[in-house]
C-alpha cells in the first residue's frame, strides 16, 4: 500500500484495535512493573505480615480480646490494613508519581482507551489484596489459634475484598490530587494514624473514648468492623450503616477523583 | 468514495484559536487567535522562544487541551477522537518512564494502541534500541532514554509525529543521530510536527519554519524564505581598526574583536567595507557571511534591531 493510499483510505478497520489485548498488556506490564519495585512490595506485602506475626501470632499467643482470640481478632483488622495499603500505595501513590514523571500525559496523547490504565490499576491492587489475605491467613492458620471452618474463611476473604472499592476510591483520589513528592507522604500521614485510630492494630474499644468517636468518622473503622462482624467480634454497629458510609465514601472520592483528572488536562503549559 | 488529493487535507488545523489559562488579572494569553494548517507529507517545526506557545500549540493539537475558543482538528475529526488519534503519535517534554519496564516491554505495550504497528525489530531497528532491548528503562543513559520516547512515537507508523523538542539536552552527536533516525522516518513520507530550541535543528529538519512568539504567528515559510527576511551580515577581517572606531560609521549595527578578528553585523556590508578599506589599506582576511537562522530568528523575535554579540554567542 503506497502511503497517498494510506492517507485516502480512512476505512474502519484501520481503528479497529485489539482492545482485549490493549486490557491484558496494560495489566501484566503494571504488575511486572509493581512486582519489580521492592520499595513497594516489600513493606505492601511484608509489613502486615510481620506486624500480624509479632503482635497476633506471637503477642497474642493464647490470649483473647473479649471472647475471640487474639490471633484470630487481628487475622481481620490486619487484612484490612494490608488491603488498604495496597490501594492506597500501589494504587495512589504509582499514580501520582507516573503522573510526575509525565507517563501519564504520554497515555493520555496516545490511543489507550483511558480506562485500560485504571482497570489495570485496579486489577493489581486486587491482586495484591488477595496475596497480603492469602499471606496472613496462611500465617494465622499455622501459627496462630485461628481455626475457622471453610464458610467463615471464605466470608472473610469476601468481606476484606471488598474494600478494594472505597480504597482504591480513595487512592485515585491521592493518586490526582496530590503532587509526585508528596503522595508517599501523605499517604503515610493518612494510613498510619487512621489505621491506629480505626482499631486495625488493637480492639477498638482498648481505645480513649475520645478516639472511639473519631473512630467513627473514619473509613477504616467501618471497613474494619464489616470484617469483625463475620466473628461475632464487632462493636455493634450496623452493618447498613457502615456498607451506606463505605458506599458514599466511594462515591465522593470517585466523583472528585474525575474532576481532577479534568482539572490535570489545564494545568501544564509551555 | 470520493477522491480527494491527500496532499491537499490538512494533516492537522488550528483555526481561530486562542488559549488563555488562568481567570481574571492573572489570565495568561498563551495562543492569541493564531490559525495554522498543518500540511500532508511535510516537516513542519514550530518555533520560538520560551513561553511562545509552541507546547501549547500542540498539545491542542493531539486533544490534550482544550482550547479557549476556535476549533482544532485532526485529520478532519476531533483530536481525542480515537479515529484520530491512532493516527498519530507523539514525543512530549517528559521527565521518564517507568524505571523498572524494558525497552521492549514498553515499546510493545504503546503498540498494542495501535490498529497496525511497525513489528518489535523494525521499531528497535528505526529508533536504534537493539543492544539495550532488554535494559530496564532506569538503566539507560539519556540519550537511549531519548530513543526509547521516540520509539513510542513512532510505534504505532502514524501519519502524523509530533516531536515536542526531542534533542534537547543531547550533546551534538547524539543530536546529530537522532536527526538520521527522524529523516529515516521522514522518508516513508509521514507528516512531521517538530518543536524545537534549536535553530539548526529547525533549518536541518523541515520544509517549513513556522514561527510564534506571545501567542502569535510572527512567520511562515521554508527555511530558506525565512532566512531572507533578515539583511543583517557579518563583515569580520584582521584590521588595526578599532571596534569603537568602526562604531562610529552610522551603518555599523555593532562591532568587536573576537580572536584578532574584528566582527561587524551591518545591514549594509558594502557601504562599510568601503569604509573599512578606506580607514586600512592593509585590511586582510576579509570575510562576509549572509544572515542564519539564529539571525533571522532574532530579528523576528525582538523589536529592536538584533545585537551583534547575540548573534555570535
Amino acid at each position: 500500500m503506497t502511503t497517498a493510499e494510506a492517507v485516502t483510505t480512512v476505512t474502519p478497520q484501520r481503528t479497529t484495535r485489539n482492545l482485549p489485548r490493549i486490557y491484558a498488556l496494560e495489566s501484566f506490564y503494571e504488575l511486572l512493573k509493581v512486582v519489580r519495585l521492592p520499595t513497594f512490595i516489600l513493606p505492601t506485602l511484608l509489613f502486615p505480615a510481620m506486624f500480624y506475626l509479632l503482635f497476633g501470632v506471637s503477642f497474642g499467643s493464647g490470649k483473647t480480646f473479649g471472647d475471640t482470640g487474639v490471633a484470630t481478632y487481628l487475622l481481620a483488622t490486619y487484612g484490612a490494613f494490608g488491603v488498604i495499603g495496597a490501594a492506597l500505595f500501589g494504587f495512589g501513590v504509582s499514580c501520582a508519581i507516573e503522573r510526575g514523571q509525565g507517563w501519564t500525559l504520554l497515555k493520555q496523547a496516545s490511543p489507550m482507551p483511558v480506562s485500560a490504565y485504571f482497570v489495570a490499576k485496579l486489577l493489581v491492587s486486587v491482586l495484591m489484596s488477595a496475596i497480603v489475605i492469602g499471606i496472613l491467613l496462611i500465617l494465622g492458620l499455622a501459627f496462630g489459634d485461628v481455626a475457622w471452618q471453610p464458610g467463615t474463611l471464605a466470608k472473610m476473604t469476601g468481606v476484606l475484598m471488598l474494600g478494594v472499592i472505597p480504597f482504591n476510591a480513595f487512592g485515585v483520589l491521592i493518586g490526582l490530587g496530590a503532587g509526585p513528592n508528596s503522595a508517599p507522604a501523605i499517604a503515610n500521614i493518612i494510613y498510619l494514624p487512621m489505621a491506629f485510630v480505626s482499631g486495625l492494630w488493637m480492639p477498638i474499644q482498648a481505645l480513649p473514648s475520645f478516639l472511639q468517636q473519631v473512630a467513627v468518622t473514619m473509613p477504616a473503622y467501618h471497613y474494619s468492623q464489616l470484617a469483625l462482624k463475620v466473628l461475632d467480634a464487632d462493636a455493634g454497629g450496623s452493618t447498613i450503616i457502615h456498607l451506606a458510609y463505605l458506599g458514599v465514601f466511594s462515591v465522593i472520592c470517585f466523583t472528585i477523583a474525575i474532576a481532577l483528572w479534568k482539572r490535570d488536562e489545564g494545568k501544564t503549559f509551555g | 468514495m470520493r477522491k480527494i488529493n491527500p496532499a491537499r487535507l490538512p494533516a492537522t488545523t488550528l483555526h481561530n484559536i486562542t488559549k488563555t489559562y488562568g481567570r481574571g488579572k492573572s489570565a495568561t494569553h498563551a495562543l492569541n487567535s493564531i490559525n495554522l494548517d498543518i500540511r500532508q507529507g511535510e516537516v513542519t517545526s514550530i518555533l520560538g522562544p520560551n513561553g511562545a506557545g509552541k507546547t501549547t500549540a500542540i498539545k491542542l493539537m493531539l486533544g490534550l487541551l482544550q482550547p479557549t475558543s476556535g476549533e482544532v482538528s485532526l485529520f478532519g475529526s476531533k483530536p481525542h477522537d480515537p479515529v484520530a488519534r491512532v493516527r498519530t503519535g507523539a514525543m512530549m517534554q517528559i521527565a521518564g518512564l517507568p524505571d523498572t519496564l524494558r525497552v521492549e516491554e514498553l515499546v510493545r505495550l504503546f503498540s498494542s494502541y495501535y490498529p497496525a504497528p511497525l513489528a518489535l525489530d523494525r521499531i528497535l531497528d528505526i529508533a536504534g534500541l537493539w543492544e539495550v532491548r532488554s535494559r530496564v528503562f532506569g538503566k539507560l543513559s539519556g540519550g537511549q532514554k531519548q530513543r526509547v520516547m521516540f520509539a513510542l512515537a513512532v510505534c504505532g507508523d502514524p501519519d502524523l509525529l509530533f516531536l515536542d523538542e526531542p534533542t534537547v539536552g543531547l550533546d551534538i552527536e547524539t543530536r546529530r543521530s537522532f536527526w538520521a533516525q527522524i529523516r529515516r522516518f521522514i522518508a516513508r513520507g509521514k507528516t512531521i510536527i517538530l518543536t524545537t530550541h534549536y535553530l539548526e535543528e529547525a533549518d536541518a529538519l523541515s520544509d517549513r519554519i513556522v514561527l510564534i512568539d506571545k501567542g502569535e504567528v510572527k512567520a511562515d515559510g521554508t527555511p530558506h524564505e525565512i532566512k531572507a527576511t533578515t539583511s543583517t551580515r557579518c563583515v569580520s577581517c584582521i584590521t588595526s581598526i578599532a571596534a569603537q572606531t568602526a562604531l562610529e560609521h552610522p551603518a555599523v549595527q555593532d562591532a568587536r574583536v573576537n580572536r584578532a578578528r574584528l566582527e561587524i553585523a551591518t545591514s549594509e556590508a558594502e557601504a562599510v567595507v568601503r569604509h573599512l578599506l578606506d580607514l586600512d589599506p592593509n585590511l586582510r582576511d576579509l570575510e562576509i557571511v549572509g544572515a542564519g537562522i539564529d539571525e533571522a530568528f532574532l530579528q523576528l523575535t525582538h523589536d529592536e534591531a538584533p545585537n551583534h554579540s547575540d548573534l555570535v554567542s
